[in-house]
């Protein structure tokens, strides 16, 4: 009997993903192990690997497919000795249905090898900031209508919220949707625009000649921008900053990577990832997450730290950084920012930090405010260290000083325990010594 | 004085005030329904369902005249038009009874007298006998309906120059007949005096007749019509009356200086509706009234908080199924029922019941275009249809109109026998957002007229099979 290879789920939340290439053809002969494709989800690009041995008899997705539901048949294996005529009834489906028929997941020896295991720790991101109630392989339910208007302006319709009957998505939501997405347009184009009144153009369509182009969005680009105009609208931000001088970090750090045998270079921002953790540790309560029933106090302190990729940006995540040394945090995080830049990291080393660091500071930037990545509570946006006058003892003097802005999410950091944090954060950057205590 | 504590109080018992107060009730609202006359309103007593029975009349005398097409004859075939009065009467009072009978399945009470807003949650109900009564209500639901639109110097007497209600009694059939007015109610009368033996003359002040709808419909509708025998004027006016004893000189203006008297038994004043805003106690209670009707928001709210206003009352479209939809819509509302949408009134069918019969949902082609849409349109005639030419019915179109990116059904347009049964299949597709995909994949029917709304998707899509 033929085998049926399902599109995987390659994280908890994944409902679809694009087939991104195939590495076998028609014909091939795999043996469980053998990497058969590459999946792009929302976040990563991800090899599946085969299962089970046998032919391949057919392949039911094009590659390039996008918006393949999990589960869906994508390919078929034969045993030894099967002709390719006992593929009779499995029709190529170049239309991903979002239901495949029952015959087809009877059997549903989905290639388990890849299915990255739970989160170990802290809650989820996706299942906490969905709007949608279809989860995992669910069925999203949308009008005809809805859906091919969701289709042609590249919206996924699992990020809507349905009001029609029984959550049903309807063209009311859509079109709700596509207001929302040209009011966050409009609004960064005003901020763009030189506040000189005469030059004020009219205020111009997305999409506004023939001459623009429309470019697809990627996965990662729709779930960035659903996120984070998630958290902006829902997430009551405020801000804190303060200026640290790193002269004594930055001494502590030439010493340290300029030991002999030393076999790690570490960056300030590997200072800054620890002194968050040893912050956090200290301010627990700071350690937590928004939740409708209650507030969630994370056991662990795990440091999302943003890392800019082609299209986008991720956050791997160095967990339990509280009970890491230097050495082990640059080294953890050069490995995950390497394979964060192809594409390769797994959806646990992504999903699940209980606070973000975002750094700029290698751009020049001086200070900015960063947007927290629910259901995180606080984001760090650290900028250059750069030499700046300061007043000591009452004297003008030079220090190299590092502006840090926190944001904070008021339902759960209040302005005291925000302020303490960053107290914290600023006595062990000033202070690195004390980072080994 | 006594005075009665309920959550919700509807003022009118017509097809959106008693539906409004069942609703009310089903969501365990204690609730009242004050109505002056009869249960039912204009719609079962003076409207919709006793003009159906009118026009059941002229239909049957329609095919009877036309027995020989069928192989069949019948000898004197005479018209008794006061049976065929008492008959629709019949049929109304009918439908009132049951309308009681639901009220008090349902623990409604009905108060008789006429509602006035008394002060915020207050009503004082004014009874025939001149007592009132002191209602105390959380939400007081405005429902009292519309009436015939006078204009100014064409008031209609109730004799010579009739509104709906005489027309719908008439004591003669009368030899000549002006119909000012082409609405779906001009026509209905049109069509029913003109099959029964009168001569018809139609005035509208539009270009075209039954100007809601599409154009194409309304050019097929008038051709049909005068076909008939009805004489039709559009794009002129009644400018006076000069009643005579038992005749009225009409003036009828077709333009700059171009005026004729015409000479007619009877006159039926036809030109649209206003909201019965009067004596409510609207002005007081400071609740907005624009051109005859209450102003509400998309929840049927007004602007004094705890007060609504449904149905003709809030303006067009004058249909009772719309005042039966917002008043369920607002009563839910009211109970706080989750996932309500407001009404779109794109997705409210209207129905004509003149021979053929009109239907239509949605936008028209040029209110489509109109609205920036990029539209294909899909047309089926009555000529290619089996059943339509079996029942001898070939005289019809079926319009539809699609947006042409999204495959959205914007609108759909019949003229036709039976179409009013029909546009019902479109509207349930207009409002589950159904694309032209969806309605070809549908499968409908053999034989049904219903085909051929099948085939104006198809067409539509340049690939109709049966033309």
């Amino acid at each position: 009997m033929p085998t049926i290879i399902t599109m995987p789920a390659l994280s908890p939340t994944m409902t679809e993903g694009t087939l991104a290439r195939w590495l076998i053809k028609e014909g091939d002969n795999v043996s469980a192990g053998d990497i058969i494709a590459e999946i792009e989800t929302d976040k990563a690009t991800m090899e599946v690997e085969a299962a089970d041995e046998g032919a391949v008899g057919q392949l039911l997705i094009q590659e390039g497919t996008e918006g393949v539901p999990v589960n869906q048949p994508i390919a078929v294996l034969l045993e030894e000795g099967e002709e390719t005529s006992s593929l009779d009834g499995f029709q190529p489906s170049q239309e991903a249905s979002s239901e495949p028929t029952p015959s087809q997941v009877e059997e549903p020896k989905a290639v388990a090898a890849v299915t990255p295991s739970e989160p170990v720790l802290a809650p989820e991101p996706d299942e906490l900031t969905t709007k949608s109630p279809a989860s995992d392989g669910e069925r999203v339910f949308a009008s005809p209508l809805a859906r091919r208007m969701s289709e042609k302006a590249g919206l996924d319709l699992a990020s809507i919220k349905g009001s029609g009957p029984r959550g049903r998505i309807v063209k009311a939501d859509i079109e709700a949707a596509l207001e929302g997405a040209s009011i966050l347009a409009s609004a960064t184009q005003a901020q763009a625009i030189p506040p000189t009144p005469a030059a004020m153009p009219a205020p111009s369509p997305i999409i506004s000649d023939g001459e623009s182009d429309v470019v697809p969005h990627s996965n990662m680009r729709k779930v960035i921008a659903s996120r984070l105009q998630d958290s902006k609208q829902t997430v009551p931000h405020f801000y804190l900053t303060v200026d640290c001088e790193i002269d004594r970090l930055l001494a502590m750090r030439k010493e340290l990577n300029s030991r002999d045998g030393a076999d790690y270079n570490i960056s300030v921002n590997d200072f800054v990832i620890r002194a968050v953790a040893l912050s956090l540790l200290k301010n627990p309560e700071a350690n937590a997450s928004w939740l409708e029933e209650g507030m969630i106090r994370h056991s662990s302190v795990d440091v999302s730290v943003a890392v800019a990729m082609e299209g986008g940006l991720i956050t791997p995540i160095i967990r339990n950084a509280d009970h890491k040394g230097l050495a082990m945090i640059s080294a953890e995080m050069k490995d995950l920012a390497g394979r964060a830049r192809e594409g390769k990291l797994l959806p646990e080393e992504y999903q699940g930090g209980t606070f973000s660091i975002s750094n700029l500071g290698m751009y020049g930037i001086r200070e900015f405010s960063a947007i927290i990545n629910p259901p995180q509570s606080a984001i760090l946006a650290v900028g250059a260290g750069e030499p700046r006058p300061v007043v000591k003892d009452g004297a003008l003097s030079v220090a190299n000083m590092m502006s840090c802005t926190l944001s904070c999410d008021h339902r759960v950091v209040d302005g005291k325990l925000g302020a303490e944090l960053l107290g914290t954060l600023k006595n062990l950057i000033e202070e690195p010594m004390t980072m080994i205590l | 004085m006594t005075e009665i504590q309920y959550d919700v109080v509807v003022v009118g018992g017509g097809p959106g005030g008693y539906v409004a107060a069942i609703r009310a009730a089903q969501l365990g609202l204690h609730t009242a329904v004050v109505e002056a006359e009869n249960l039912g309103g204009i719609c079962l007593n003076w409207g919709c369902i006793p003009t159906k029975a009118l026009l059941r009349a002229s239909e049957i005398h329609h095919l009877m005249t036309r027995l020989d097409e069928f192989g069949l004859s019948v000898k004197n075939l005479e018209i008794d038009l006061k049976k065929i009065v008492e008959r629709s009467r019949n049929v109304a009072s009918q439908l009132v009874g049951g309308i009681t009978h639901l009220l008090r399945k349902n623990k409604i009470d009905v108060v008789e007298g006429r509602g006035r807003l008394s002060g915020p949650g207050h009503l004082s109900i004014i009874s025939k006998d001149g007592t009132t009564q002191e209602l105390v209500a959380s939400h007081i639901i405005l429902a009292t309906g519309a009436r015939a639109r006078d204009l100014p110097g064409l008031e209609a007497d109730g004799k010579l120059v009739w509104s709906y209600r005489e027309a719908m009694v008439p004591d003669i059939l009368p030899k000549s007949l002006l119909v000012v007015g082409s609405g779906a109610i001009g026509i209905e009368f049109a069509s029913f005096f003109n099959e029964l033996g009168s001569d018809v003359t139609v005035v509208e002040v539009l270009d075209r007749v039954l100007p809601v709808e599409d154009l194409e419909i309304s050019a097929f509708a008038q051709k049909s019509f005068e076909k008939q025998g009805m004489t039709i004027h559009t794009g002129a006016t009644v400018t006076a009356f000069k009643k005579g004893k038992s005749a009225v000189t009409a003036t009828v203006n077709f333009g700059t200086n171009d005026e004729k008297d015409f000479k007619f038994d009877r006159v039926i004043m036809a030109v649209g509706i206003t909201g019965n805003v009067e004596n409510l106690g609207l002005e007081q209670a400071g609740i907005q009234v624009d051109r005859g009707h209450v102003v509400i928001n998309q929840w049927c709210e007004t602007s004094a908080s705890g007060v609504y206003a449904i149905g003709d009352l809030a303006g067009p479209p004058w249909l009772a199924h719309k005042a039966s939809h917002e008043g369920i819509l607002c009563v839910e509302r009211i109970a706080g029922v989750d996932g309500l949408h407001p009404l779109d009134v794109t997705k409210i069918p209207g129905c004509t019941y003149c021979a053929p019969q009109v239907a239509s949902v949605g936008l028209t082609e040029a209110a489509a275009v109109e609205a920036g849409r990029t539209v294909h349109v899909g047309r089926f005639p009555f000529l290619g249809n089996g059943k339509a030419i079996a029942l001898g019915e070939a005289e019809g179109l079926v319009k539809t109109v699609f947006d042409s990116d999204t495959g959205e059904l914007l609108g759909a347009h019949m003229i036709g026998a039976e179409v009013t049964e029909l546009i019902q299949g479109y509207t349930v597709a207009r409002t589950l957002e159904c694309t032209e995909e969806d309605l070809v994949h549908s499968v409908f029917p053999h034989p049904t007229l219903s085909e051929m709304m099948h085939e104006s998707v198809l067409d539509a899509l340049g690939r109709a099979i049966h033309v």
